[in-house]
């Protein structure tokens, strides 16, 4: 099982959960973690659940539901703010017929907001999984959603 | 003006994941002379720079490093903190991408004065490609005898391992970053103990920012004296800044400390956008304080910025013009706040909603002068109560903006939305 294979890779100790956890999460076709996943975890590590849970509700990586295939998070930092010229957020909103916070019906994007990701130098931005897009434009913005839905 | 490129001499100039092209640049011509000082001359050198911590606060960096020193309870850590969660700051990013060696020299050989033989990067969850660009270049260091065991064919060992943040903004805070290494949420503890004495793994730990480490080399290689010729007598040195916001290039630029802020945002930012005028300047990032444009000859430095008391030092300028308004701009940073207090402790976990219960009044024209009598002493109740710099922090821009815009405020109650 995926889980095994990971959890082989790190040390029994407490420290390690973090880690784990980040690897895993990537790793898992929809990116969340359950319940049944967070007592092997626990087991593993010799930890409480209780821990893993106060980790997993803490940091904002990590998610214990299902989200869409992709999730695109929009810079809401001041920088991207001043720097853009279109509301970054209500276009996403309009393109893809959802709110922030919200997942398509086809669960393949979920629209997320995001503090600053140190781009502000290429404002605005916006994150997409693990890549990154800069300098958006509402176009630019339909092009990207488009090699997305085509493609990937 | 002009910037002058010490720290970032490398950038764009070498490849930043070949080991050749920092070793022809002199890269490790610093811990190759280390090596062979005493432990403790090493110390004296980056005290007579007279280092500041880069991170934001401007904490002497010698002082550190010979707390972590004299402490006999072994292993002894060292981190770099490269969580730079900072709205508005990225010029730890450049480093780590476009100079890593030189972050990681900085760490050896702080190791070696230390005696610390265990180092971490904690970089935050974001920076995927700095990551994936630092995996590479230890992994390099090690094969070449740069790091492991017996560095450089000596008896000192030191090895470097990332962790990754999670999304956590006050992961950045030392001890709540500590935590987040141990594999458990980022709340802060109570200090005393510091971490010298009792940090990770309550064992000795020195945390400094990314720029601090990569300063080291540069002090060790011209020698503490020469190096605080630079900047002005209480900021020595050089600084990155991160400069975003309505200017026409933005980026990170480096300059010597004493450069006023109007010099880079024109010299070097080449002024604002479509040449509009500036509405205001927030320096250091959310948590720093915003100034009005007949400010803007202040010089960079930390004695200036003390005045604010916060963590002014990170090197962020935001610049923004006379198209937006300040409470939509308080708003975000209050917003942001919420968001990332850890609710360890009331006045932040409590006044963070408050805070924005106010800021929206004035947004949208209903306060009155109770408002703002509560405004302003709820901020400074945070500044003085909240148990970490983020809520000791975190109202910074609203106390500068009840000093410097004061009349908007008084606007805003003048001038209510229903008239
Ligand atoms: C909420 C919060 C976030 C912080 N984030 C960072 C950060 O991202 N990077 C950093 O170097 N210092 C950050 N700091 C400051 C660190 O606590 C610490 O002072 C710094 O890493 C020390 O390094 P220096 O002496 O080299 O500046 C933060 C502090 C607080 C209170
Ligand atoms: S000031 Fe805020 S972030 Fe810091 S310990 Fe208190 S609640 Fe947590
Ligand atoms: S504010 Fe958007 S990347 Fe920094």
């Amino acid at each position: 099982m995926l889980l095994d294979k990971i959890l082989e890779k790190y040390p029994q100790q407490e420290d390690s959960l973090l880690e784990i956890l980040l690897a895993f999460q990537d790793a898992k076709i929809n990116h969340f973690i359950s319940e049944d996943e967070v007592r092997q975890i626990a087991s593993y590590l010799h930890i409480s659940e209780a821990k893993v849970c106060s980790v997993l509700s803490f940091y904002t990586f990590f998610r214990t539901e299902n989200k869409g295939k992709h999730v695109i998070q929009v810079c809401g930092g001041v920088p991207c703010h001043v720097e853009s010229d279109f509301n970054v957020a209500k276009t996403l909103e309009k393109e893809l017929g959802i709110k922030v916070n919200e997942t398509t019906e086809n669960q393949q994007f979920t629209l997320e907001y995001t503090s600053c990701i140190g781009l502000c130098d290429e404002a605005p931005a916006m994150r997409i999984d693990d890549k990154v897009y800069t300098k958006l434009t509402p176009n630019k913005i339909k092009a990207i959603l488009a090699e997305y839905r085509v493609y990937m | 003006m002009k910037e002058t490129k010490i720290i970032s001499r490398r950038f764009d100039r070498i490849n930043p994941v070949s080991l050749d092209d920092y070793l022809k640049t002199e890269g490790y011509t610093g811990l190759t002379k280390a090596l062979k000082m005493e432990r403790i001359s090493i110390i004296e050198e980056v005290e007579a720079s007279y280092l500041r911590g880069r991170g934001g606060a401007g904490f002497p960096t010698h002082i550190k490093m010979m707390g972590l020193a004299k402490e006999t309870n072994l292993p002894k850590y060292i981190i770099c903190n490269a969580d730079e969660g900072e709205p508005g700051n990225f010029k730890d990013k450049a480093l780590l991408e476009k100079d890593p060696f030189a972050v990681i020299e900085g760490m050896t050989i702080m190791a070696y004065a230390t005696g610390a033989t265990h180092g971490f990067i904690y970089i935050r969850g974001e920076y995927q490609e700095a990551m994936s660009i630092m995996h590479e270049c230890l992994k390099k260091a090690r094969e070449e005898g740069y790091l492991g065991k017996g560095i450089r064919n000596t008896k000192f060992d030191f090895d470097i391992q990332i962790r990754s943040g999670a999304g956590s903004y006050v992961c950045g805070e030392e001890f709540a970053l500590i935590e987040s290494i141990e594999g458990k949420p980022g709340r802060t503890r109570v200090k005393p103990p510091f971490p010298t004495e009792k940090g990770v793994f309550d064992k000795p730990t020195v945390i400094n920012n990314v720029e601090t480490f990569a300063n080291l080399p540069v002090i060790i290689n011209v020698g503490g004296k020469e190096y605080a010729k630079m900047g002005t007598p209480t900021s020595t040195g050089t600084k990155l800044l991160s400069l975003s916001g309505n200017v026409k290039k933005p980026g990170v630029y480096e300059i010597e400390f004493g450069v006023s802020i109007r010099d880079v945002i024109f010299d070097l930012g080449g002024g604002v956008k479509n040449d509009r005028k500036i509405k205001m300047v927030q320096l250091g990032g959310a948590c720093g304080p915003v100034i009005p444009e007949y400010m803007l000859d202040m010089m960079i430095d930390y004695e200036r910025f003390e005045e604010f008391e916060s963590k002014t030092g990170s090197g962020a300028i935001i610049v923004i013009d006379d198209r937006f308004d300040l409470f939509d701009i308080l708003l975000k940073t209050v917003h942001f706040f919420e968001h990332e207090s850890c609710g360890k402790c009331v006045p932040c976990r409590e006044g963070h909603t408050q805070l924005e219960l106010l800021i929206r009044k004035f947004n949208k024209k209903e306060a009155t002068t109770k408002d703002l009598d509560s405004l302003e002493s709820l901020a400074r109740v945070m500044h003085q109560t909240s148990l970490c710099g983020l809520g000791q922090t975190s109202p910074t821009s609203i106390i500068a903006s009840l000093r410097f815009f004061r009349d908007e405020y008084i606007d805003r109650i003048d001038h209510p939305s229903n008239l």
